[in-house]
């Protein structure tokens, strides 16, 4: 039973990860219309960005994960407007090879100036104690160091980590802020207007090519709050780091349902609880094989996936 | 001085011209009607004055000041609001919203509360079904929340693109009405109509579009009489 609970708040974890992640997907893909093929990378360069910062001496965690915020932050507005914007109009497979192009060249720019080299990232929770311990047979113990520990020559039988416990609340604060963001305000109520009918939002007197600013401006800056989350979780860091959680992420936000907010916030913890458990009770080797044919079973079943809209015809 | 001035409007979508050289004005206070068969390139001419299409040749001033290179999102901000063809409301929407959506550009709080219950009063059907998703509405519900939508910004002129499209004659009647109450207080509009007999009893002056071009243009009482336009246009 421990067991599973801490295969479940492992899941717990990286899918709020994968969430921060597709919600990135899920507002480009609703507003801007587009598949941003680069979003994965945008993590990778948010994870060297910590790194660079955090290795200097005198650079404080939380200046770091600013730092990573506004670097990618404003890497994913410059890419909108010099690589995207023009083709606002050109056929959508277009777009999409140039976000092919983007992922490319961010990854062989990171490996011209970082090199293949895998760099250990230091944790963000380094040397903090593990958010709870549980001693078989004990109420569980928080915030306490194993060496404190008053069992301390026993093993536990569950611990969850510092990061696990941060993973899981900083993407829960950041959910509900977005959210609140999204419905409560006006530049949000701009998007979801954008995100129906760019023409009538147009009309409205909304900005759109603003409003698709702010959209990768947002998502970017998941991006490098994931990609922080993640670096300090798993912390190997090469200039392909980002592939894989962004097509887990882009998984997530189609199994949600792509467009919508809810649904990428879900998709992406289901996801992360389906690859942990998986891995923990099956296979790690298949795990991405089951991963898939849970998306493909869900699709199947719902063609919009698990939160999405019907789509609306135009009159 | 017209408060809408059109001179020698040409547009292209493509190698497709779509507006050969078109001009007219719209006076301060005045109902102008646009008609013309499908194609004709009313829509077009609605959507270039606004900014959703950009002009290859011409001029458009709105109060003397040249509108021509203005994006769409600015016209708005200047005064011209625009009910688009096929209404385009915010489904997934409130009613609420969508109407908020049309005061975007407006600041004052207290301004915009004052606009939205005059809005309240004049579609009270929009009152009741302010929480309803406009997805939800009926066809006629639709149209009159775009026209809602359109008067929260408080405009000095309205452009409407088809409002009778696809409704019962007892709608049609309504939203006519709705368009000459919404003249009466102040407000110029230009309508794009196919209803060319709705529209012309309606309307102080008219011109007639064709294939992008004006091939008419006068008081609506005289078009209505005018042979051309009965046979064309009023099917007599
Ligand atoms: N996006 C577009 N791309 C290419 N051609 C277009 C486009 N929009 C309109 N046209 C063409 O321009 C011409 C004018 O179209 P427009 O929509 O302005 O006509 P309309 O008078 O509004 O017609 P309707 O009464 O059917 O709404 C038509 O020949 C149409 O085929
Ligand atoms: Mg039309």
């Amino acid at each position: 039973m421990l067991s599973f609970i801490s295969y479940l708040t492992s899941g717990l974890s990286l899918g709020s990860i994968y969430a921060l992640i597709a919600l990135g997907y899920t507002m480009v893909y609703g507003i801007a219309k587009m598949l941003n093929f680069a979003h994965g990378d945008i993590i990778m360069v948010g994870g060297y960005a910590a790194f660079i910062a955090m290795s200097t001496s005198w650079c404080p965690v939380w200046l770091a994960l600013i730092i990573s915020v506004t670097v990618c932050t404003v890497l994913g507005v410059v890419i909108e407007k010099v690589a995207y914007r023009p083709l606002r109009s050109a056929p959508p497979l277009a777009v999409l090879i140039t976000a092919i192009g983007v992922s490319y060249l961010l990854q062989n720019i990171a490996l011209l100036t970082q090199t293949a080299t895998p760099k250990t990232f230091k944790s963000v929770a380094a040397g903090a104690p593990p958010f709870m311990i549980v001693y078989e047979g004990e109420p569980p113990l928080f915030f306490t160091r194993l060496s404190d520990s008053p069992y301390k020559n026993l093993t536990p039988a569950l611990t969850v980590s510092m990061e696990t416990f941060l993973s899981i609340t900083v993407s829960i604060v950041i959910m509900v802020g977005l959210t609140l963001f999204i419905n409560k305000t006006k530049a949000g109520k701009a998007m979801l207007a954008c995100a129906e009918d760019r023409g009538a939002a147009q009309l409205m007197g909304i900005n759109v090519n603003g409003t698709i600013s702010l959209t990768f401006a947002i998502g970017s800056a998941l991006a490098a709050v994931a990609a922080v989350l993640m670096c300090s979780a798993y912390p190997q860091l090469t200039p392909y780091t980002g592939s894989m959680p962004g097509i887990r992420a882009f998984v997530a936000a189609v199994f949600g349902g792509i467009g919508s907010i809810p649904g990428a916030m879900i998709g992406g913890i289901l996801l992360g609880i389906i690859e942990l458990l998986s891995k923990a009770y099956i296979s790690s080797q298949i795990s991405d094989a089951i991963l898939f044919l849970v998306l493909i079973v869900v699709l199947i079943i719902r063609p919009t996936g698990i939160m999405g809209k019907k789509i609306n015809e135009k009159v | 001085m017209a408060l809408l001035e059109i001179e020698g409007l040409e547009v292209y979508y493509g190698s497709i011209n779509a507006l050969k050289g078109i001009s007219f004005n719209v006076e301060q206070g005045e109902i102008i009607a646009l008609i013309g068969a499908n194609g004709a390139g009313k829509t077009t001419t609605l959507h270039t004055i606004t900014g959703l299409i950009r002009a290859k040749q011409g001029t458009i001033r709105l109060a003397g000041k040249d509108i021509t290179k203005s994006p769409a999102h600015k016209t708005v901000a200047m005064g011209m609001a625009h009910v688009p063809e096929g209404r385009r409301v915010f489904a997934q929407l409130s009613v609420y919203e969508n109407l908020m959506l049309g005061a975007y550009t407006r600041k004052d709080k207290a301004e915009i509360a004052e606009t939205l219950e005059h809005v309240y009063e004049r579609f009270p059907r929009l009152k009741e079904r302010r929480r309803q998703s406009a997805g939800t509405l009926s066809g006629g519900e639709q149209q009159m929340l775009a026209m809602g939508r359109a008067l929260m910004s408080k405009p000095s002129i309205i452009l409407m693109d088809e409002p009778s499209m696809g409704l019962s004659p007892l709608y049609v009647s309504e939203i006519f009405d709705i368009i000459t109450e919404i003249n009466k207080t102040g407000t110029t509009v230009l309508l794009v109509e196919q209803n060319a007999k709705k529209a012309l009893s309606i309307a102080n002056r008219a011109y007639v579009l064709e294939t992008g071009k004006i091939v008419l243009s006068g008081n609506a009482s005289e078009l209505m009489n005018n042979e051309q336009v009965k046979k064309a246009y009023l099917g007599e």
